[in-house]
């Protein structure tokens, strides 16, 4: 425990190098490295089926990787599972459960799988911080989809882990449920020192939470940064909506804003300085294009949409 | 370890499918029970119609040793079908359910978690058995009171004495407890290749049926693999009621005659469960957890 402690506030708390996996002729994840340090909220980000879930897997040793090395506290997961998993709760996609069983039963189920004695007042404390407190002794087969939710994730820090695997934990949440469990990562992190791997397509969602992102897109790494470095704040992400997309386009590109055309399927979108905003709409007016509106964007969402239609 | 048994036999007991087996056991004897003490003589009756005129017997014969007798012939052929319904569950009703995952992203390893499934099905088939002995020997013998056992064999008749046959249940019993954890592993091995609950308990029953009719049929190809099947042995728990005749033809008491197919029996039995139980430890092993 000792060596855990120590290791966890001086070096990356997960290390991946390489690792691939292969279903078939699929390859769910291709290559990918990244490390996650100590008290950190990682933010791991990908369209449905970009591989997060098949790399989660891959961390908590659910799925063996095709070739690679995965390192959790500086320990080979392969050659350390039981001693790593102590230190980790995972709640992984769907919030699965027991349907026959209570809130409580679920906690105290999972406590037991736990070396380290954990007291009932753990269990009640837990099912305080998720909101379950009140529907604490009802089954789950009761439960809504956010209330799942919420369990799973208290079943992922019950043993209060130093490490906290998140997959889409916000899943089927109501707009409060989702600020709720937002403003819980933040304290995990902030108050409680906890290493949080957080992975979502709801990209708003971890712009607000993540200290780093990584962005995953088939099987690839796209971009890895610090999340505030990766948004630039000099430049807007402009959707621009007329009456006559196709004019609006040709004279957008005749003209000096054609290098900020942002290559997207749908709509009109540039990336430019946001004083050349104004300049933009006085031009397309000027070519006869009834503009309708222009919607600014600045947000990671914009960045990985970005991201993977370049990809 | 002791934890993970205790939390699979928690889920196994707090679910309500477990208990269809215990209350089918408990109907089905409630009304062989029922319908032998209202008609029960004229069953008897059936039963030594052929002796009727070489040999009179004294005494009751239809008493709560031959029910319980007449209730294992019937029932120990289909007790398999409902150890399935749960034992081919195990693994497989968790990856469907998606629970699995969330087993195996915990401290204990792979191993230790089919293990202790394992296990946990065990103790629900063991206990099921002693429901099925506790309803027909010994609620039998409270309804029908106890005397000599009659037996009517194929071409001879057994005549055990009263006080020589509760230890031959007993033994009747545990033998059954091997073929039944047999069947309990076989439904295990049948689970851990699937991921969804039917698949693996019809896979389950067929190839109960599918082994029994090869061991029933008198082909000289089936004959050579025939020794080898775990089906072709789950029923000798018979055998402990087949008795040694001194020169006199009169019984020895506390004898069994062929005890010796009785210990193969229970070694093919034992590395049939090994070997079913090991398979499925490598096949979850090497497993990908992707429900």
């Amino acid at each position: 425990m000792f060596g855990v402690f120590c290791y966890y506030y001086s070096m990356a708390v997960i290390k991946v190098e390489n690792i691939s996996k292969h279903f078939g002729t699929l390859k769910a994840v291709d290559n990918l490295s990244f490390e996650v340090q100590a008290g950190q909220v990682f933010g791991f980000l990908g369209q449905n089926g970009s591989g997060k879930s098949t790399t989660i897997r891959m961390l908590l040793s659910l799925i063996h990787p095709s070739s690679g090395n995965i390192e959790l506290f500086g320990k080979s997961i392969q050659k350390n599972r039981d001693a790593i998993l102590e230190q980790v709760g995972a709640i992984i996609e769907r919030p699965d459960l027991y349907p026959y069983l209570s809130a409580t039963e679920h906690l105290q189920l999972f406590a037991k799988v736990r070396k380290k004695k954990i007291e009932a007042s753990n269990i009640q404390n837990t099912l305080e911080k998720v909101g379950l407190a009140g529907r604490a002794q009802d089954k789950v087969q009761t439960f809504s989809l956010g209330m799942k939710q919420r369990l799973g994730i208290a079943i992922a820090l019950v043993h209060n882990p130093s490490l906290i695997i998140l997959d889409e934990p916000t899943n089927g949440l109501d707009p409060q449920g989702i600020a709720d469990i937002r403003a819980l990562i933040q304290h995990l992190a902030k108050e409680e020192g906890k290493t949080v791997f957080v992975s979502s397509h709801l990209l708003s969602e971890i712009e607000q939470v993540a200290h780093q992102i990584l962005i995953i897109h088939q099987g690839k790494k796209m971009v890895e940064g610090v999340t505030k470095e990766l948004l630039d704040p000099e430049k807007r992400i402009v959707q621009i909506k007329t009456t006559n997309d196709e004019l609006a386009l040709a004279s957008i590109r005749t003209g000096s804003f054609g290098k900020y055309i942002l290559p997207r399927k749908e709509g009109i979108h540039l990336k430019l300085p946001t004083l050349e905003i104004a300049l933009l709409n006085e031009s397309l007016v000027k070519a006869g294009v009834a503009v309708l509106g222009i919607e600014t964007k600045n947000s990671l969402e914009d960045y990985f949409l970005q991201i993977t239609s370049n990809a | 370890m002791w934890s993970l048994i205790q939390i699979e036999l928690y889920k196994i007991f707090r679910r309500p499918r477990t208990y269809i087996a215990f209350g089918a056991i408990a109907a089905l004897i409630v009304v062989i029970q029922l319908g032998l003490k209202i008609d029960g003589d004229a069953y008897a009756g059936f039963l030594m119609k052929d002796i009727n005129d070489t040999l009179t017997v004294d005494g009751k014969v239809l008493n709560g040793y031959l029910i319980c007798y007449i209730l294992l012939q019937l029932l120990l052929v289909h007790v398999p079908l409902l150890v399935a319904l749960i034992a081919a569950d195990m693994i497989s009703g968790e990856a469907n359910l998606g629970t699995l995952r969330l087993l195996f992203s915990t401290p204990y390893s792979r191993t230790h978690w089919v293990i202790a499934k394992f296990i946990a099905a065990s103790i629900y088939t063991i206990l099921l058995l002693i429901w099925l002995a506790f309803l027909a020997l010994f609620v039998s013998m409270w309804i029908f009171g106890t005397d000599d056992l009659f037996l009517m064999k194929s071409n001879y008749v057994v005549l055990i004495e009263q006080s020589d046959v509760l230890w031959r249940y007993v033994g009747a019993f545990v033998f059954a407890s091997f073929s039944l954890l047999t069947v309990t592993s076989l439904g295990f091995l049948m689970s851990s290749l699937s991921s969804n609950s039917i698949g693996p308990i019809v896979g389950t029953m067929s190839a109960i049926v599918f082994f029994t009719i090869l061991s029933t049929l008198n082909i000289p190809l089936f004959n050579l693999v025939k020794p080898y099947l775990f089906t072709t042995h789950m029923n000798n728990w018979k055998e402990f009621f087949d008795i040694k005749v001194n020169m006199d033809n009169e019984a020895i008491r506390g004898s069994i005659l062929n005890i010796a197919k009785i210990k193969t029996s229970i070694l093919v039995l034992t590395l049939h469960i090994i070997l079913f139980v090991t398979a499925s430890v490598i096949i979850i092993k090497k497993k990908d957890i992707l429900s």
